[in-house]
């Protein structure tokens, strides 16, 4: 089996949600999680913080952000155990994260650590 | 106490001191010899007490001769001169002084840096459980053999190999210093808790054995406890094995059979493990670290409440969901899955246990089965004829062909 990163991409992340909604997203996400870990597909994962983000630039200026020009940012990610790129793309669709109107998740390969990749 | 009955109780309750006491002061290398002077000691106790009777202090009486013996296998066989004396760091031991110190403070002591050796990483997890039982609980080897459902020869060999390599690998009978405890404790914790499954899921018919050994593990995680330099984590297995044992006496009948947890009569549930589970849990939450015993205490503890709530089930999913992110077993799988259906309705649960696919355990068929039930009888029944062919043990045999004759 292969590792792959579902990463998420949020359309916006500073929509405010209630607290109700953000507690309904927390089960969904973590039944979610528990699916993939429970067919022992679970390798890792973690959330992003949205607040107090930086970017760095070319010429190493810093600044706050990501949320200046563009809305998108990323919300986190999950590394999972599949076969292939179609099976870890099929485990992304339990994601609650994709009830969000224009949100993405990004399924990418690891590359692996043997001086190749 | 009656002579028949006193001694097996204390060779339950001594042998497993003295020995340790004794492989203490000897060295890791002679533990057999430990083994031999304490069982014979038991053995001058039957002799004697048959002509004598029971003197006033049994245990004394134990520990003096015990001394003794050890003292003699000293001068007596020049051991100490050529086979002691080349491992011990000391250049110049004097036998003649030697003092057997059978005190409590260092029984206990003893014991747990028995616990240590005996759990050393460079043994097998079956010889470190063989070891314990032998070394730690002061079981027979035909007592072990049937816990562990096995013959005598295997025990035997499994257990000289592991004392072999325990010799070979020079173990210090020792508690591991501050910066290595943490490490060494981990196999220690997986030692005891898998001792007390041993215990609790056992396939071994004989009840009360069964229960020995998981009030042994309970014990030795005790004396951990009492050892201030271990950790939460020890709290929190100790809590997992109080919330497990509170239902001994509830889950199975009066012939022997299962009990399946809900149709357990919770008034059997015992409550004072059940409190003792709760303050050692408490005990666990100092500290930031939360492991896998944690994680399952909470499971367990929420197990002593029997009504059915959605907080209950929800509560136990999340959990199994942290647990099995912490720690894949197929075990947490079909739990996870089973309170999945509790929470989020069969239909969630049928797709998610689908996904499983662990064909060829048998309890994956038994839980479809179950979540089957009443949504499609049929298939239900197909889940719990699969479960039926694979299943081993009788007391499972019997609770799954109930549920299929319930079906028809």
């Amino acid at each position: 089996m292969e590792e792959f990163m579902l990463i998420f991409r949020h359309m916006d992340g500073q929509k405010v949600a209630s607290p109700e909604q953000i507690q309904t997203w927390m089960k969904q996400t973590m039944d979610w999680v528990g699916g993939i870990a429970a067919q022992n597909k679970f390798v890792g994962g973690n959330g992003l913080q949205y607040e107090n983000a930086k970017i760095v630039h070319h010429d190493k200026t810093v600044t706050n952000g990501p949320f200046g020009e563009i809305k998108e940012t990323l919300g986190g990610y999950v590394i999972v155990k599949a076969n292939s790129i179609d099976e870890a793309a099929e485990m992304a669709k339990g994601s609650p994260v994709l009830q969000g109107e224009g949100n993405t998740i990004e399924v990418r390969k690891l590359a692996k650590g043997d001086g190749v990749h | 106490m009656a002579q028949q009955e006193l001694i097996p109780h204390l060779f339950r309750t001594e042998f497993r001191k003295i020995t340790s006491v004794l492989c203490k002061h000897f060295g890791i290398a002679h533990i057999e010899i430990a083994e031999d002077i304490a069982g014979e000691t038991f053995l001058s106790a039957l002799e004697n007490w048959s002509f004598k009777g029971i003197p006033d202090n049994p245990t004394a009486w134990l520990y003096a001769v015990a001394k003794n013996k050890a003292k003699n296998q000293l001068s007596r066989n020049k051991l100490f001169s050529e086979k002691i004396s080349p491992h011990l760091k000391q250049a110049t031991p004097v036998y003649s002084e030697t003092e057997f110190d059978l005190s409590d403070k260092n029984i206990s002591d003893s014991q747990l840096q028995m616990l240590f050796a005996v759990c050393h990483p460079s043994l097998s997890t079956e010889a470190q459980i063989g070891l314990a039982l032998r070394i730690l609980c002061g079981f027979g080897i035909e007592e072990i053999a049937t816990a562990l459902l096995t013959n005598k020869d295997t025990i035997n060999k499994r257990l000289l190999r592991a004392k072999e390599k325990l010799r070979n690998e020079n173990v210090p009978i020792e508690v591991p210093s501050k910066e290595e405890i943490s490490k060494r404790l981990e196999t220690v914790l997986l030692t005891l808790y898998l001792l007390f499954n041993e215990g609790y899921y056992s396939e071994s018919n004989d009840e009360v054995l069964r229960k020995d050994v998981c009030l042994e593990a309970m014990r030795l995680t005790y004396l951990l406890i009492e050892n201030d330099q271990t950790n939460p984590e020890v709290n929190a297995l100790l809590s997992l094995m109080c919330f497990h044992a509170s239902r001994f006496e509830a889950r199975t009948g009066k012939r022997g059979e299962l009990i399946l947890y809900e149709d357990q009569d919770e008034n059997l549930w015992n409550k004072e493990l059940i409190s003792k589970g709760a303050l050692f849990l408490n005990q666990a939450s100092q500290g930031s670290k939360i492991s896998k015993y944690h994680l399952e205490a909470n499971i367990a503890y929420w197990h002593t409440i029997k009504a059915d709530t959605k907080e209950k089930w929800e509560t136990i999913l999340q959990f199994f969901n942290r647990l099995l992110q912490l720690e894949y077993s197929p075990i947490a799988a079909l739990n996870r899955t089973y309170a999945l259906s509790k929470t989020n309705g069969k239909q969630e649960a049928i797709i998610e246990a689908e996904k499983l696919q662990l064909t060829n355990n048998p309890y994956y068929f038994v839980l479809l089965g179950e979540l089957y039930e009443e949504v499609d009888n049929k298939k239900s029944k197909e889940h719990f004829e699969k479960a039926l062919a694979l299943i081993k043990t009788n007391a499972d045999k019997t609770v799954i062909s109930k549920r299929i004759s319930d079906l028809n």
